[in-house]
């Protein structure tokens, strides 16, 4: 019934808009919508047909034996190897992060959350910089390192740590504003009932946030498949051992390889076409359940109790958010 | 009436457990890393640090990267507000795919998004050979840098001007009817106004990003030091060559560009939300 | 099952939200805690709850006697109420009345056929048995609140707390839904708190009323004593419309716009300036001077739709005043706009003012 009511809004906002002659004449919109489809068109749909295109120019065996080559094959197996420690850490970090910050309210959390968004804002260059002055030879810890033998610059470890560095913010940058939107009414009301923590969290807070939790996790797995600079500073290009896919792709790239780069350049934007359409489906329920986060903080204001998620985020890592903004109007009731 | 969040300490359990957590995980991945880049930048002598700054290809290659990004900002804020506009008051067929494929640049991994663009805009390319006979060469110059950090920008700017397309208040511009304002005016004076925070937001966001990108510049610049050469690829030529403190000086300005500008958008954002109501 | 709390104390920041409360609710009883928003009533309530801790050095907080201070709040028993009902919105109404047995450590769960028999039992109670396989969201304000009450009996709670158990209906569910829990209430006689604002609510649903102001209890009794004997300025001003006059205590006698009243229960207190309050059904209205010492009034406005007429006056004094008169009275008078009257003031309730003031 919600939901219902959800999908209804755009359609209500669209037909108020033109019932009240407030908006241009045909000839002007045709050509702004014409202009948006050739434009978007032009810039970015273009180079994605470009990277299917040139992978398969040469036909479909080609395409095959390109992928089936044995360094492609390993900076694949690479690739697999760092999403599945990344993600899973990143969804733990988002987790405990957002619990904190999302439920709670203490001295420092304001900072805490700007310095949330750090490893979006730094270069990944930078990032593989950084991870070299700690653990390279010459770093902080690379002495202590080498004298026991152990190698993570220029080496898989490496490529694993500047990954985790700049996946770590996804899945808790989807959470906090979400956790915070719903404030701490029905965990209260869970202990009230005699749940321990531990079943609270489980059986109350994660069903609530469930998808906003898949959001995030989808968001951190596409940047962890698809770290180039971070990545490509610490590995050091050891052919079929700390490749990564996007490494690869540069590799036969710059060897003119243009059916093996663009072969596995199309693996990887298929994954970004898969990314593309799970966000869609899922920023519309990770939406829902934030409207419906707002539409009660909005009842709370209202009455007087200041709960409302001041975290405002406007990218596409954040997408849900923007949904949330034209929700929490009034044209959603949870009646 | 009460604030919430004090009480909220005492009964929800795990706070002392999360957040000492995710302190210790955010203190060894990203703090630790940090102070090393700090520590490092702030140990190089001020001649040196000066000195390095100073150099002609270091010059040209922070040019290249804050000009450059600023203008292709600039540019998707334009753009972006054209199409944000679009799809958010119009309704037309294929609205729902053309909204879905604004994240296309976010998604796509950087390096992909650099060969298909390269390959699209060199000689023999689908859209550059229409363009050099014209004379206009985009890839290997720094009219493709610009565009490339375009390409990876728009979202930015699309993802934050939508849901404050989205928030303005039809009474706003039935006001503005209704007190005589045409079309064009009630843009000018009046949504423009309104979206401001929005606009600088965007901009912002696709600046950060642009400043920093490293992954599709690389393909379609060229590389030519002095010309096309971006900041992020001269820190990585300063690694090769082994010279640290060169890198870490040109990280360490890039450092403190991404933390003002981190800075800058959380006041617009606050100040945004605060205007929201 | 009793509560009591003695001597609590809560602050927020530097902000003190209550200042040494005690309060005694007996078995059985159903008890308001009254008060504007920001007089404490929500914290005290969730402090009783365990939901907050009171401040260090505040007394203990007593269920039948024992101190539950130390509880943690799921072992406390407490049936608590959210303003908002905070239903499980990802469960349905079933599972929701379910939660607070499913949760319970295995050896004193009840087995699945218990749980089941047990919440249908409290969905008849509540009337709500064809809704059991509904989400929150499919239900109407009042269905949700009685779900919410369903769900806080299910655990056999000692007591039941109510946060604003009417705060976000709309005006006639809510009416319906208080005699509807006051009938529940004498059914299962479960000692009961319940918060409220709305002084309505609070006389005609309790047995007694607590009212709250600024931390502190101004009043506790039966709905009869606080509204006919408020013992403060505050609880004559917050429980229904007052006429204040400023005016002074001399020898036993009150002297306000222009009267003189005999104030026996004032008798002791020395000469000093009050606060003199009538409520507006207490202002005899007469067309002509009736022997009585009265105040002349012009009326300025008239609200006939009602059970009574409600009229706003100009005092002579140029104070604007309200009374309210029978609908028979305001038909065989002939009232209209402009009419002369004359007002005698009938029981009046007379505090000595604040030295502040």
């Amino acid at each position: 019934m919600a939901a219902a009511m959800v999908s209804k809004s755009p359609t209500d906002t669209g037909l108020r808009a033109t019932a009240r002659c407030l908006t241009e004449p045909w000839p002007i919109r045709l050509a702004l919508i014409l202009g948006t489809v050739l434009f978007l068109g032009l810039f970015l749909v273009l180079p994605l047909a470009a990277v299917f295109t040139q992978a398969l120019a040469k036909g479909w065996g080609v395409y095959w034996a390109a992928l089936c080559q044995a360094d492609t094959l390993s900076s694949i197996w690479l690739t697999l190897l760092t999403t599945a420690i990344c993600v899973p850490l990143g969804t733990l970090f988002g987790l405990t992060a957002a619990w904190c910050l999302g439920k709670f309210d203490f001295r420092g959390r304001k900072l805490l959350l700007a310095m949330l968004d750090l490893p979006l804002s730094v270069s990944p260059v930078v990032v593989g910089l950084m991870f070299v002055l700690v653990l390279g030879r010459h770093g902080w810890l690379g002495g202590w390192l080498e004298s026991h033998g152990i190698k993570v610059i220029f080496a898989v470890p490496g490529v694993v740590l500047v990954t985790l560095f700049v996946t770590a913010p996804y899945v808790a940058r989807e959470l906090i504003p979400l956790m915070q939107a719903q404030g701490t009414e029905a965990e209260e009301a869970a202990l009230v009932l005699g749940a321990n923590g531990w079943q609270t969290f489980w059986q109350v807070t994660l069903p609530q946030v469930k998808w906003g939790l898949l959001y995030g996790i989808i968001l951190c797995n596409a940047r962890a498949m698809g770290e180039f600079g971070a990545v490509s500073v610490v590995s050091g290009h050891i052919r079929g051992k700390t490749n990564t896919m996007p490494l690869q792709v540069e590799i036969l790239y710059n060897e003119y390889d243009f059916v093996g780069a663009f072969a596995v350049a199309s693996v990887l934007a298929g994954l970004a076409l898969i990314t593309l359409v799970l966000k869609t489906i899922l920023e519309s329920k990770a939406a829902r359940q934030i409207a419906l986060a707002q539409a009660r903080g909005q009842k709370m204001t209202e009455t007087g109790t200041p709960e409302q998620a001041s975290v405002v985020y406007g990218d596409p890592t954040s997408a849900p958010m923007r949904k949330r903004i034209v929700l929490s109007g009034d044209r959603i009731h949870e009646h | 009436m009460v604030p919430l969040s004090r009480a909220r300490q005492q009964v929800l359990p795990g706070f002392g457990l999360t957040l000492g957590l995710t302190l210790l995980y955010w203190s060894v991945l990203v703090f630790l890393p940090v102070a090393a880049l700090v520590v490092q930048a702030a140990g190089i002598p001020w001649h040196q640090f000066v000195q390095t700054m100073a150099e002609p290809r270091v010059l040209a290659a922070l040019g290249l990267s804050f000009g450059g990004s600023a203008l292709a900002a600039g540019l998707d804020t334009i753009f972006g507000f054209w199409v944000a506009w679009v799809l958010v008051r119009y309704r037309f067929a294929g609205k729902r795919l053309l909204d879905a494929l604004i994240d296309l640049p976010f998604a796509l991994p950087t390096a992909v998004s650099g060969i298909a663009l390269t390959s699209l805009y060199s000689r023999h390319g689908w859209v550059g050979q229409w363009l050099e006979p014209l004379g206009i060469e985009v890839a290997y110059s720094r009219l493709g840098v610009i565009m490339a950090l375009m390409f990876i920008g728009l979202p930015f700017v699309v993802r934050t001007l939508q849901p404050a397309l989205e928030a303005l208040d039809p009474e706003l511009e039935e006001a503005a009817a209704c007190l005589g304002a045409g079309r064009w005016a009630t843009l000018w004076r009046v949504i423009l106004p309104t979206l401001g925070p929005a606009l600088l937001t965007g901009f912002s966001l696709a600046f950060a990003r642009a400043v920093g990108e490293y992954g599709t510049i690389v393909f379609i610049s060229g590389n030519l030091p002095g010309k096309t050469e971006i900041a992020p690829l001269l820190i990585v030529v300063k690694l090769e060559q082994y010279d640290y403190a060169g890198a870490a000086a040109i990280a360490g300005v890039m450092l403190a560009a991404a933390l003002l500008v981190l800075t800058i958008i959380h006041r617009l954002q606050s100040s945004y939300s605060f205007l929201r109501g | 099952m009793s509560i009591e709390v003695r001597h609590i104390s809560k602050t927020f920041g530097r902000f003190r939200v209550l200042r040494d409360v005690s309060l005694r609710v007996e078995t059985g009883e159903l008890v308001a805690l009254l008060g504007p928003s920001g007089s404490g009533k929500t914290t005290l309530l969730r402090i009783i709850a365990g939901l907050e801790q009171p401040d260090p050095g505040s007394g203990p907080i007593l269920f039948h006697d024992e101190d539950v201070a130390d509880q943690r709040v799921g072992e406390r028993r407490v049936g608590f109420v959210f303003q908002h009902y905070a239903l499980f919105r990802h469960m349905t109404v079933f599972e929701n009345v379910a939660f607070g047995l499913r949760v319970r450590p295995r050896r004193l769960r009840p087995s699945p056929t218990e749980i089941q028999q047990k919440v249908e039992k409290l969905l008849h109670l509540v009337q709500l048995d064809f809704l059991a396989d509904r989400y929150p969201q499919q239900l109407s304000g009042g269905q949700r609140q009685r779900v919410a009450l369903a769900r806080a009996l299910a655990m056999e709670p000692k007591v039941l707390l109510l946060d604003e158990p009417f705060g976000s209906l709309d005006a006639r569910v809510r009416q319906e839904l208080r005699s509807w829990l006051r009938r529940l209430h004498d059914e299962i006689r479960l000692t009961s708190l319940f918060v409220t604002h709305d002084q309505e609510e609070a006389l005609e649903l309790a047995d007694r009323v607590v009212v709250m102001n600024e931390g502190k209890i101004e009043q506790i009794g039966t709905p009869d004593e606080v509204f006919h004997h408020p013992r403060t300025e505050f609880v004559a001003c917050f429980l229904g419309q007052v006429n204040r006059f400023s005016g002074r205590l001399e020898q036993g006698k009150v002297h306000f716009a222009s009267l003189e009243w005999e104030a026996p229960e004032c008798a002791l207190l020395e000469s000093c300036p009050v606060h003199v309050f009538v409520r507006p059904h207490d202002l005899q209205v007469a067309v002509e001077p009736n022997g009585q010492p009265a105040l002349g009034a012009r009326v300025e406005y008239i609200h006939a739709a009602g059970p009574r007429v409600r009229l706003e006056l100009r005092a002579d004094t140029g104070q604007k005043l309200v009374a309210e008169i029978t609908q028979e009275q305001y038909r065989t008078e002939q009232l209209t706009v402009g009419s002369r009257v004359f007002l005698s003031p009938q029981n009046i309730k007379v505090f000595p003012t604040q030295a502040e003031d």
